[in-house]
């Protein structure tokens, strides 16, 4: 297995953006995960924020008496702080309920292609009528049912994006279920277990691992939208989403920072996950391999 | 030689689905279009242990479906197929690994994500045939058996040729030693050179085991120089059914129904010069639609009218030989008056 993930290296290697785009995602976590430890200030702390702080502009000292390298928003957060907070909640969340959502999604489309009858076409409908509602529709109903808060906001997601998962795998499944070497696996005889799980899954996973990124990606906004519209997070913990549009108001005063670093902070994790997917997808795929 | 297989009476139908939209016309009063493939009709077929049986036909004749039968993949819709005196899918399941099939498209056959030691152990390591720590050799031993060296173990199949491809298939089905072999048009898809590589091979592995166990195969194929080269006897079909069934050489020497007749013409040879070739009148009838009575009538040149409206049986022509041909009995001038 080591060798594997040697080999697998060697060949994601070869693309130099990627590399770095891997380098960034880590960089990205590690910011995230180390927040508490490396932010100036504990932007979640409501008695440490001064109002007499707020909007200052980058580069300026507060009465912190440390330099607000990012300036700060309306409430007198130090940008930096509350970007590496927000970004340590909104990867948090969206990887989780992206995880879930593709092992929950992946199981129903597998299921469905492999088995087939009465079940599948069951399954796969209840996935079309969900994909016909905007997944921001679905997630909205469900946070006002369930309520404001972290594990909320998860199963919303979760439920708005696992039909994408679904529908991929099942796409990609039905597709090799009619290959020969299925049929071959089958008539050897091995269990459908094994088929399912040994041949028709790793078959299956490169498109997914596609549609992860793009749903994480998708995840990260979605949660940025929901709370935006106030039915996310509360406003005391900001996700990198709600520092986007708590500054959108000033955006047009010339307080662009409130908005545009975080805004910019967001982009380059959704472009460094997308580049490292699509990096995988290539090393995942053996035919191209050379 | 005693008796391996045995095909009773075995019928195969597909039906198809209906699309929501035929369904409402056939409400409205349209005509329901037909349903079912008649793949198979009423085949009778025995091999024996250490032989090897062609199975000839044009494509669409329903060859594939019964070697598929046979292999445990489909379940027929009638009759039965015993393998040493049991079902091949006892319940509708395949559950011994003693019958193996090689498919035409090696390309298709083998998992493109799997290393093809891991494929060739997968089904011995299942099947308790060899420990996951005996899985090794015993693949060694196979890779080294069809011809491959044993260090390409840990290559995936886009690694390969479609020769040696074919050869790791091949050493898939003989590492869960199998008493009997389907082989689906195993060189159809390959280059005329690696052809004859692969049907070396497979000479060399039936005479490697005509002492030991016995290598039993049933050889699915349309080219009849390839059958004639590897067959003990070889069975024709025509849309479904076995139309005649003779030890190779009889086949070959003496053809008794006119559509084997008419293959064996239709067959380029090589000393002919500028030959004119004998194409077979008209086209293959969809197996949806097939004609009645005896369905090569319509492309028969001695069609007479009892065949258009009986079936004939596969009754023994000469010792050994069988057709299904009114011609050899009773004549197809007068429709039989039951």
């Amino acid at each position: 297995m080591s060798g594997a993930i040697a080999e697998g290296w060697r060949e994601y290697r070869r693309s130099p953006v990627a590399v770095v785009a891997l380098l960034v995602v880590l960089a990205i976590v590690a910011l995230a995960l180390l927040a508490p430890w490396i932010a100036p200030q504990d932007p979640y702390d409501q008695a440490g924020l001064d109002l007499f702080d707020a909007r200052l502009p980058p580069g300026e000292v507060g009465s912190g008496g440390y330099v607000h390298w990012l300036g700060t928003d309306n409430a007198g957060r130090d940008l930096l702080s509350a970007i590496l907070y927000g970004l340590r909640l909104s990867l948090m969340i969206s990887v989780s309920a992206g995880t879930v959502a593709l092992v929950l999604g992946t199981a129903i489309g597998l299921s469905a292609a492999y088995y087939g009858g009465w079940f599948g076409a069951l399954a796969m409908r209840v996935v079309d009528l969900q994909l016909s509602l905007p997944a921001i529709l679905l997630a909205l109903v469900l946070v006002a049912m369930l309520g404001q808060g972290v594990p909320q906001l998860m199963a919303a997601l979760v439920a708005a994006q696992y039909a994408y998962f679904a529908r991929t795998a099942y796409g990609a499944a039905s597709a090799e279920r009619r290959k020969d070497y299925i049929e071959a696996a089958l008539s050897t005889p091995l269990s459908g277990r094994r088929v399912l799980l040994r041949h028709l899954l790793p078959n299956t996973l490169p498109p997914l691992i596609v549609v992860v990124t793009v749903q994480i990606a998708t995840a990260i906004s979605l949660e940025a939208t929901l709370s935006f519209l106030g039915l996310g997070l509360p406003i005391t913990r900001p996700s990198l989403g709600l520092l986007i549009s708590n500054g959108f108001q000033f955006l047009l005063s010339g307080r662009y920072w409130i908005s545009v670093y975080p805004g910019i902070t967001l982009m380059v994790t959704v472009l460094a996950i997308n580049l490292v997917g699509d990096q995988l997808r290539q090393v995942l795929n053996p035919k191209h391999r050379r | 030689m005693s008796e391996l297989l045995r095909i009773e009476r075995a019928s195969k139908r597909f039906r198809q689905p209906v699309p929501l939209g035929d369904r409402l016309a056939a409400w409205l009063g349209r005509p329901r279009p037909p349903r079912a493939v008649q793949a198979v009709t009423d085949v009778s077929l025995t091999v024996a242990r250490g032989e090897v049986v062609g199975l000839v036909g044009e494509s669409g004749c329903g060859k594939s479906t019964l070697g598929r039968m046979v292999a445990g993949i489909y379940t027929p819709s009638e009759g039965a197929v015993l393998f040493e005196g049991a079902p091949v899918m006892p319940g509708g399941h395949k559950r011994s690994p003693r019958v193996q099939m090689i498919h035409q498209d090696p390309f298709a056959s083998l998992d493109p994500r799997m290393k093809v030691g891991e494929t060739v152990a997968e089904g011995p390591v299942a099947h308790g045939i060899v420990s996951r720590a005996g899985a090794d050799a015993l693949v060694a031993e196979t890779l080294r058996r069809v011809g491959l060296d044993p260090a390409l173990r840990n290559r995936y199949p886009h690694q390969f040729s479609g020769g040696q491809r074919q050869r790791v298939a091949i050493a898939r089905a003989l590492a869960l030693n199998p008493a009997l072999l389907v082989l689906d048009e195993p060189v159809a898809s390959l280059d005329v050179s690696i052809q004859a590589q692969v049907l070396n091979l497979f000479m060399d592995l039936r005479e490697a085991a005509a002492g030991g166990s016995g290598l039993t195969s049933l050889f699915i194929s349309h080219d009849l120089g390839v059958v004639r080269h590897v067959s003990d006897r070889v069975a024709i079909m025509y849309l479904g059914r076995i139309v005649e069934l003779a030890p190779t050489r009889t086949l070959y020497a003496a053809p008794a129904h006119p559509y084997t007749r008419a293959l064996l013409d239709s067959v380029p040879r090589l000393g002919q010069g500028r030959g004119v070739f004998h194409p077979i009148a008209g086209e293959l009838p969809s197996p949806l639609a097939p004609p009645p009575g005896c369905h090569f009538h319509p492309r028969c040149p001695h069609a007479g009218p009892r065949c258009r409206v009986e079936a004939p049986a596969l009754l023994p022509v000469a010792p050994g030989q069988s057709a299904a041909c009114h011609l050899h009995h009773g004549g197809t001038a007068a429709a039989a008056t039951a």
